[in-house]
């Protein structure tokens, strides 16, 4: 319906964020009405603590998929890499050991996805569901016979650490915000993640070289999701291989609501925060209205096909 | 057209390489494995290879159509349970059975709803609504498990005529009529011709989106045939059921030379890609490796032949 759209008169930008900001005004004022403690101080803070581990992923998930591909193997690296710090940190007791070694994976996995998909053109989803494989199957190897709990206080400070009265996972994520932002808009990297969900063949005309472009999105949404792993391993001060099974979907779901598209590669980072404060919302939402994370799952699910099933219509 | 049984094709060549490399498996974990080689053992893989056969099959003819359905696994788990409790309600095999279909095929056909109504690409859409199905599943059973069914149904997954397990019959039943649809009929070439090139196919006047719609209610009845057979298997339904199945499947589709990039693959190959499959994760089981592997494995083999098929499209 583009006739109603220009009616309206409001920039595509403008246009696009309402959807996704009505949803979550409403989703508020349900959640506000039905469960009495959600609007407790206790209960906000939770929310805001959920949401900086899923805008961690969320983030780099929005290049991703703004460059028309997708990341499944995110969640099983974030539970693999909670695993490898919790052991690097137990065996060597270095908390910096096990964020480098946790960087590490990070960067090897995505630049793994990256090669698959930029080099031989291997549809996104395939090489990654077969890297999802290969991380959910590692985190469960390394975990057998291994104690991987009690990580010691330093280990821990990544998460409950306050600086300057803020939590330090809030300061991750904002910094990690504004360096997304910085990288879209103010450098080259920036256009040619855009260019190559809109138009790779121009970049490629334009004589850039698309595979090291393409390959840096996944190398990138591999360190975050090793990022994320520590702040995760702090957080639960131990490492666990289902830790964030399936977490990848709850970002992709952020991503999509907040209005970046699969197939012209358009969105924004300010789409993909609503997003995320959605969808974490939703689950804490439903949580305190005792429905189990299953439902939270089939209904994030329905709210995809839902958000993408609007987008087509247009 | 039935290119598989034309001797020097391309098709008879794939099927000719994998049994090849079915036999150089066998061998090398034969000749490590003491009780690989056991006739118990190899009609248990023949069994396990049928199963997949059945999802897998239905997943072939969704990426010979150059799409993908990622929801099979979770279909699986659903339709299992659901029939396994009205199994456990009315006692009757046929009321089960028409429950796990009726569920396969309904979760079908809202893949196929999503995908060629509301226009969504076919792997997000089947992504999405494997976590709805799997959440269903879930909040179902709740943490339960359905256990212990009646003689009749448990028969249909572990019984035997002729020294045959049932499933092997019901996998060759099933590999003959697919054969013939994707091989002999129009419809079935059809949907070749839609994975090879959708524009082309639309301009020659072939209903994309009514075949493209056909395809994923095939893999969901598929699933839910599946589903069935695994419940008589397993003796018991959970909702965890099929987790692992969709990556085995799309493991074992891309193994029987079936390319990611549509348009081509047999139903042949991917019998073969079940048996590879099998008798790989089998073998491990033997030489008792951790089960932990499975998964990797399977990642790598996926990884592994879709770059095959990519680098030797790049070179053609």
């Amino acid at each position: 319906m583009p006739v109603l759209q220009t009616s309206f008169g409001f920039s595509p930008r403008v246009h696009e964020l309402p959807g996704c900001a009505w949803a979550l005004l409403i989703l508020l004022v349900l959640f506000a009405a039905t469960a009495s403690n959600f609007l407790t101080t206790g209960n906000l803070l939770n929310i805001a603590s959920q949401a900086t581990l899923l805008l961690l992923l969320a983030l780099p998930m929005t290049f991703v998929i703004m460059t028309e591909g997708l990341d499944l193997s995110l969640g099983a690296l974030l539970s693999l890499c909670t695993v490898i710090f919790a052991i690097v940190v137990k065996s060597s007791g270095s908390v910096s050991a096990g964020i480098l070694a946790c960087v590490m994976i990070g960067v090897l996995i995505g630049a793994l996805n990256g090669s698959l998909i930029s080099m031989l053109g291997i549809p996104p989803f395939v090489a990654t569901l077969g890297t999802m494989g290969i991380a959910t199957g590692l985190a469960l190897l390394l975990s057998e016979e291994r104690e991987l709990i009690e990580l010691g206080a330093t280990a821990q400070a990544a998460w409950s650490g306050i600086w300057m009265g803020i939590p330090l996972p809030v300061w991750i994520a904002a910094v990690s915000y504004g360096l997304f932002h910085f990288l879209l808009k103010h450098t080259r990297f920036g256009v040619s993640v855009i260019a190559l969900g809109g138009n790779s063949e121009a970049l490629r005309l334009a004589g850039k070289r698309v595979v090291p472009r393409l390959t840096l999105v996944y190398v990138l949404a591999g360190v975050y999701a090793a990022i994320a792993g520590v702040l995760l391993a702090g957080r639960i001060n131990g490492g666990n291989p289902t830790a964030a099974q399936g977490m990848e979907f709850d970002a992709i779901a952020a991503v999509v609501v907040g209005g970046t598209h699969f197939v012209k590669g358009r969105g924004t980072l300010f789409g993909t925060l609503l997003g995320v404060i959605l969808i974490t919302v939703l689950r804490n939402g439903l949580n305190l209205l005792g429905l189990t994370a299953s439902i939270q799952v089939a209904a994030i699910g329905i709210l995809v096909i839902a958000a993408l099933a609007m987008e087509s219509r247009r | 057209m039935n290119n598989i049984l034309v001797i020097g094709s391309p098709e008879a060549r794939t099927i000719a390489l994998r049994l090849f490399a079915l036999g150089v498996i066998g061998l090398i974990i034969g000749s490590v494995a003491e009780p690989f080689t056991n006739a118990g053992n190899l009609l248990n893989i023949l069994r396990q290879a049928s199963l997949l056969f059945l999802i897998a099959s239905g997943l072939t003819i969704v990426i010979i159509a150059g799409g993908l359905d990622l929801s099979i696994g979770a279909n699986v788990s659903l339709s299992a349970c659901l029939a396994a409790t009205v199994i456990q309600s009315s006692g009757s095999l046929l009321a089960g059975a028409a429950t796990a279909l009726a569920s396969g095929l309904a979760i079908g056909a809202m893949n196929a709803l999503v995908i060629c109504v509301l226009r969504v690409p076919a792997f997000i859409a089947t992504y999405g609504m494997l976590w709805i199905v799997q959440g269903i599943a879930y909040w179902y059973m709740s943490g339960t498990i359905i256990h212990g069914f009646p003689s009749e149904v448990r028969y249909i997954g572990i019984g035997f005529t002729a020294g045959i397990p049932i499933p092997v019959y019901i996998m060759l039943a099933f590999l003959l009529l697919g054969t013939l649809f994707t091989q002999r009929t129009t419809w079935g070439r059809q949907i070749y011709a839609i994975g090879a090139n959708p524009t082309a196919a639309s301009l020659s006047g072939i209903p994309v989106n009514h075949r493209v719609a056909l395809v994923y209610v095939i893999s969901g009845a598929m699933s839910g045939l599946a589903a069935l057979v695994f419940l008589a298997r397993l003796n018991s339904a959970e909702a965890d059921l099929g987790d692992s199945l969709m990556l085995q499947a799309v493991a074992a589709v891309l193994i029987g030379g079936t390319s990611l990039f549509g348009g081509t693959g047999t139903l042949a190959g991917t019998l073969l890609g079940c048996l590879v499959l099998t008798v790989v994760l089998n073998g491990m089981n033997l030489l008792s490796i951790s089960a932990s592997w499975q998964p990797i494995v399977t990642g790598a083999i996926v990884i592994a032949s879709v770059l095959f098929d990519a680098i030797g499209r790049r070179n053609r």
